[in-house]
């Protein structure tokens, strides 16, 4: 036995000056994801918010599938499929106020149509007509994020900003299980510690990044458990039960709100389809797997609790799947059309004053297009 | 900015620290979204003492010591930007900043062009850089070339008093993200200036002549900026002695390049040499030389040549005089500048 294996042997009394900080029991996240629907507590759910949140998983079930169908007519350059996660993006579209500002990722793209976002705008950036089809501060959602967790400092960074400004502004900011593994992620957490910064790190652990599972990017005991290191509560949640990311977002952000500081929440939930398109899932994991996360799927545990409580009935299925389909078929039509893009923006907005090295640059491509359109009129 | 009546605004020695110092309080008393944070900025005052001061006048809020973290110093600074503060960022050393870069590159240099035009970054990220203090190894690193390289970055470095300041506060006004780099062994290089009523300098992309030509027979246009600027002005003075009649450009901004001055002086001139302490092969140098050749090649006598540092990770201090472009080494570039007269004896050989 070694020394630091006796008990009571290392470190008997503190050094001078020494005293934990921080109590760490109340910061830990419980043992079992947390669940709402299918509990007595379910009962207690406004029968509106269920009624929104389930007319908004069949939208983004039906979004999913359109736009999954589009890369395969090459309308988008990629689109990965949230698919199975359709209850945290729904509810992180929902949980914010006006004011509020949403930081997604790129497979976030429903959480900001949930948000209210254009369904086509919101798909610029996988379209590949631009980088960012929306302005950010219409709706409070920054653009789309590829590097994985850069967002999440900037979620810190505004929503600080907004309280030295006195503004109650809550930041929400999306992560994937892959991400925590970035620098960002630990550098964000950290700052919106110290700083006691109004914002709510969700992180949707939908299994795998990529192709590498959770057990080979972590050794945590669950990914909210991270949150204890940095000094805020970390709560775990089943993320394909809607009601409940509801309401433990709806929670973190009153607690935000309120001056509490930041949450790390940690949604368990499942990516049915591959990664995007361009990726063959059945090389990672069984067929077998995918088909017990479908039989634990978030529209149907909603569809059943919301029978349970006579919110939903046949007909109310049918409305929603109408809803669905009149956006599916809005987005094919808008989708369909080919993006008018204007080549001379490409010198537009590097700066706020072209430099002189740029107004060559455009001068010249000026020329190339006008000699590409002379070209074209003497084929006429 | 007004001046009271019987204000001291007589021009005294300062140093180029001081004038830095100045410009950020100046800065953030005429705006209130003006914030400063890094690393101890806030009751230290900064490893240089740039900030000495900013936490105890304008409040902690104001100026703030971050978490030690460069990545997220930046990436926050990005999300007050998109709240409408201008953040001004220390990164305490040149070689300190790599860390910040994905943030620099992948979201600070693009957000405007990304979003395009709705969230532009109006920061300014201040990195003491350059040799010649004797700072251990990741102290002296001139990073330069990496920004230059990413499109969306302003990229500007002073070399007087009058420029540490009038840039800084250009560089903090402008609504594009600015890499400041301050010449640490230049921080305390003086000269008389007044920080009550501080001169007006070109703006961000403007070059300047330094020292002029005289029209005499053998001359050349020294190029440079930042540290060096200061080597090329005494090589210039110690080159009359040879004949040589030199004109010094100082750069001041990287990017936007100043193109116009710079071939100006060079046509005047018909011989240039480019002279920075980063590295030669794929520095700033190359970049330079070809836009002279590019744009001047009928004017030039001899080919445009760079004085750099060697292509070397940087030294330990106790060998960094051996790798700084000195005087010397400049004279011995302006001597390789009579072209002409190397054409004829190769010729004759």
């Amino acid at each position: 036995m070694t020394v630091l294996e006796q008990p009571g042997a290392y470190r008997p009394t503190p050094p001078p000056g020494w005293q934990p900080r921080v109590e760490a029991a109340p910061l830990l996240p419980d043992a079992e994801p947390y669940r709402l629907l299918g509990t007595a507590a379910a009962a207690d759910i406004s029968p509106d918010l269920l009624i929104r949140l389930h007319r908004e998983l069949v939208r983004g079930r039906r979004y999913n599938a359109q736009a999954t169908a589009l890369t395969r007519q090459g309308r988008l350059a990629v689109y990965p499929s949230s698919t199975g996660q359709e209850a945290c993006q729904v509810a992180a579209g929902l949980v914010l106020e006006d004011r509020d500002w949403l930081f997604p990722s790129y497979r976030d793209t429903l959480a900001a149509v949930a948000r209210g976002l254009d369904p086509v705008d919101a798909l610029t950036l996988l379209r590949g007509d631009w980088h960012s089809g929306y302005d950010p501060h219409e709706h409070r959602v920054a653009p789309l994020c590829t590097p994985l967790a850069t967002q999440l400092p900037h979620a810190v960074g505004l929503a600080h900003a907004a309280r030295l400004k006195g503004d109650d502004v809550v930041a929400l900011a999306l992560v994937g299980d892959g991400g925590t593994s970035e620098g960002d992620f630990h550098e964000a957490l950290n700052f919106a510690a110290v700083w006691r910064a109004p914002v709510v790190f969700l992180v949707q652990n939908n299994g795998f990044a990529i192709s590498v599972p959770l057990a080979k990017q972590t050794a945590a005991p669950s990914l909210a458990h991270k949150a204890v290191g940095y000094g805020m509560p970390g709560r775990l949640v089943d993320g394909n039960d809607v009601a409940a990311v509801h309401q433990v977002l709806a929670e973190a952000v009153r607690r935000a709100r309120g001056g509490g500081g930041p949450t790390l929440v940690e949604a368990v939930t499942y990516r049915i389809e591959a990664h995007t398109n361009a990726d063959d899932a059945t090389r990672y994991r069984p067929d077998s797997e995918v088909e017990a996360w479908q039989a634990h799927d978030p529209i149907a545990l909603l569809e059943d609790a919301m029978r349970d409580r006579r919110l939903l009935d046949d007909e109310g299925v049918r409305a929603a799947r109408e809803s669905a389909e009149r956006l599916a078929a809005d987005l094919r039509t808008r989708m369909h059309q080919d993006a008018v893009l204007d080549p001379m923006e490409l010198f537009e907005h590097v700066y706020a004053d072209r430099t002189s090295q740029l107004r060559e640059q455009a001068a010249q491509l000026r020329a190339e297009l006008d000699a590409e359109a002379d070209d074209s009129g003497k084929g006429e | 900015m007004t001046t009271a009546i019987g204000a001291d605004t007589a021009r005294k020695p300062a140093t180029m620290a001081q004038a830095l110092g100045r410009a950020l309080r100046d800065a953030m008393a005429a705006d209130p979204s003006v914030h400063v944070l890094g690393e101890d900025v806030g009751t230290l005052g900064g490893v240089f003492r740039i900030t000495d001061g900013l936490a105890k006048e304008f409040g902690e809020d104001r100026c703030t010591d971050t978490p030690l973290a460069e990545a997220g110093i930046l990436g926050t600074a990005v999300g007050m930007a998109m709240y409408g503060l201008r953040p001004v960022v220390e990164m305490q050393f040149d070689a300190f900043a790599y860390p910040s870069f994905e943030q620099l590159i992948s979201h600070v240099s693009r957000m405007r062009n990304r979003t395009r035009g709705a969230m532009p970054m109006p920061i300014t990220v201040r990195v003491p850089y350059g040799g010649g203090i004797g700072g251990v190894e990741h102290h002296s690193d001139s990073s330069e070339i990496y920004y230059m390289a990413t499109p969306g970055l302003h990229v500007v470095a002073p070399a007087t008093v009058a420029d540490a300041y009038g840039l800084l506060r250009a560089a903090i006004a402008s609504d594009d993200p600015v890499i400041f780099l301050e010449p640490k062994r230049l921080y305390w290089s003086k000269a008389d200036w007044s920080a009550d009523a501080p001169e007006q300098v070109p703006p961000i992309g403007r070059a300047v002549v330094r020292r002029p030509a005289t029209g005499g027979r053998r001359s050349a246009t020294l190029i440079s900026y930042g540290p060096s600027v200061p080597v090329c002005l005494e090589a210039a003075e110690a080159a009359r002695a040879e004949g040589w009649d030199l004109e010094v450009v100082d750069l001041r901004s990287l990017v936007p390049f100043d193109d116009d001055t710079v071939c100006a002086s060079v046509r005047r001139t018909g011989r240039a040499v480019v002279v920075h302490e980063a590295t030669g092969f794929g520095g700033p140098g190359g970049e330079i030389a070809a836009r002279v050749t590019e744009r001047c090649f009928h004017h030039l006598e001899a080919p445009v040549l760079r004085v750099a540092g060697f292509d070397i990770p940087y030294p330990p201090p106790m060998l960094e005089r051996h790798h700084l472009p000195g005087v010397d080494r400049v004279l011995d570039a302006v001597a390789r500048l009579q072209w002409e007269s190397e054409w004829t004896e190769g010729s004759a050989v």
